[in-house]
């Protein structure tokens, strides 16, 4: 078998507070493939977060491993990009510096191919047009593409999404759904998503993975049997509905209990 | 279809008369103080009229309270070139005293949010200054400092200094945790993070404080004079007052209100166009 993309192995982690210890995660162990999508379904509070920021290297676990093509994570790498929940673009920068900004903020320099490629980047995510206008001036959902354009201005192999379309309205979900399924087909990436939405993890996801309440552990995992390319046409899919209602029962008795 | 609004509106000087014949005086009178802008200054002239006509009705001495006229009249029996020293003075302290505090103010608050040692020591310090009254502050600082600028650029600084250290430093920690993240992420410098992310993202808070930090500058600066000057509009208050000559006093107060309108404006015009974005958005 090949070199997993990230390889997390028996992964503990404890939070030390004032008022406690905290376990948050609990030997946690999964391997994600190259170009992989896989979805990290659970209740709030699972540690969903805490995994990506170990994989990011912005946290060192307590316990256990996590790996990245084969090296430990020790520092934040150059081939990882992150989408956060909230867009948060800078508000005095266009969008176009807004993309821009990871190369801006790690060598103080915007070069030319840069420029290119966030204009080729934002033509991707559908924002032709608005390179010059402020974040201000976009939907919520602009501003979120704005947000994934510059998570793959580096062209990272990897990309981290943290719930990044709880924060918008049900339609414009659902069309941001589809515009990934199109993006990452045009550009494979190993992608950890981070949802509470049953349907979209089984419409995006290759592999769907469940997590236990705190300490957080993997329960369960669901590989999405739904070949690719997936669309709205997808959506409708009578696997992907039963998949939907076999993830929501999971976490509804897991919830009551 | 015009509409009866849009004809009122309209130019026509038939429409406009007729509109004045259909309302009664009352009526046109809630009309006119409908319009925004209007009530505060027809407020401040009916208050003028009132004191001039109480002043001259009751002839109030004017070492008491001096009718509007005659404040006016000593703008132009002082002359145009004392003015512009008395100005002159008391503005030349301000400015230097406003901008050595925002040139220390920054950056220390830039070092506290870096370390919390820093902070923890310095900010129960700062507290002291802040409580300690400047009124009270300012005789001693020109005993130890003797005359000239220095002991005044010294007391506005004292005044203006502690709204900016706080205000900066709130705003260098409430920048989104996600930035930081992703500054981290990229492995940024700590410089880059502090001059790309947090400083930007303080703009704001820093521009309140600028606003409340111009016109404690006067302040400042008109407390020295008080102290001990020999110029400066502080000075020319005092000394008008000693020589009962309280319409003169009441002309240096006017010049130093219209002074930090002026300056405070000049803040709110600075951020108006440099940071358009850091200005809170309407609706």
């Amino acid at each position: 078998m090949a070199m997993p993309a990230i390889h997390f192995d028996r992964l503990g982690q404890v939070f030390e507070t004032r008022s406690g210890r905290t376990e948050a995660l609990r030997d946690v162990s999964f391997d994600v493939a190259r170009h992989e999508f896989v979805s990290i379904l659970g209740p709030s509070g699972c540690g969903k977060s805490t995994l990506l920021r170990m994989i990011a290297g912005l946290l060192k676990p307590t316990s256990g491993s996590v790996e990245v093509f084969g090296l430990p994570v020790t520092a934040p790498r150059d081939d990882i990009g992150i989408v956060f929940q909230k867009p948060t673009l800078l508000p005095w920068a266009t969008v176009e510096d807004n993309v821009v900004f990871p190369a801006r903020h790690k060598t103080g320099r915007v070069t030319v191919e840069e420029r290119e490629r966030a204009g080729e980047l934002l033509k991707m995510v559908g924002l032709s047009g608005f390179e010059k206008r402020l974040p201000d001036e976009l939907s919520g959902g602009m501003q979120q593409r704005v947000g994934i354009a510059r998570a793959l201005l580096m062209d990272p192999d990897i990309l981290l999404m943290d719930e990044p379309f709880s924060a918008l309205d049900a339609l414009t979900r659902e069309v941001m759904g589809f515009d990934l399924l199109r993006i990452f087909s045009e550009r494979p990436k190993t992608v950890v998503f981070i949802t509470h939405s049953v349907s979209e993890a089984a419409l995006l996801s290759d592999r769907v993975l469940v997590m236990t309440g705190r300490p957080g552990s993997i329960l369960t995992e669901v590989t999405v049997r739904v070949g690719r390319p997936r669309g709205p046409e997808t959506a409708k899919d009578k696997t992907i509905h039963d998949l939907s209602d076999y993830l929501r029962d999971l976490l509804l008795t897991r919830h009551a209990a | 279809m015009t509409s009866p609004i849009t004809s009122a509106i309209s130019s026509s000087p038939v429409t406009r008369r007729e509109l004045m014949q259909s309302r009664t005086p009352v009526a046109l009178l809630k009309q006119i103080l409908a319009f925004p802008g209007v009530t505060t200054p027809a407020a401040l002239i009916a208050m003028v009229l009132l004191w001039e006509a109480a002043a001259r009705l009751l002839s109030i001495p004017t070492y008491l309270l001096p009718p509007p006229s005659a404040i006016l009249g000593s703008f132009s029996s002082i002359g145009f070139e004392r003015w512009v020293g008395h100005i002159g003075a008391t503005l030349r302290v301000a400015l230097i005293g406003y901008a050595i505090s925002i040139v220390i103010a920054i950056p220390l608050a830039v070092v506290m949010m870096r370390s919390p040692f820093l902070s923890r020591t310095l900010y129960p310090l700062l507290v002291v200054v802040q409580s300690t009254p400047v009124v009270a502050i300012a005789p001693i600082i020109i005993v130890v400092l003797g005359a000239g600028d220095a002991p005044r650029i010294v007391i506005t600084c004292l005044i203006t200094f502690f709204p900016l250290v706080v205000s900066t430093a709130t705003g260098l920690a409430a920048t989104p945790p996600e930035l930081i993240e992703l500054s981290r992420s990229l492995r940024a410098s700590g410089f880059r993070e502090i001059t790309q992310i947090r400083l930007p993202f303080a703009v704001p808070y820093i521009f309140s404080a600028l606003k409340i930090s111009i016109t404690l500058a006067v302040i400042g600066a008109v407390v020295a004079e008080f102290c001990a000057s020999e110029a400066g509009v502080g000075y020319f208050i005092q000394l008008s007052t000693s020589l009962f000559k309280l319409p003169q006093a009441w002309a240096g107060l006017l010049v130093l209100a219209a002074m930090s309108l002026l300056l405070f404006q000049a803040v709110v015009m600075t951020q108006k166009l440099l940071f358009p974005w850091s200005l809170p958005k309407n609706g």
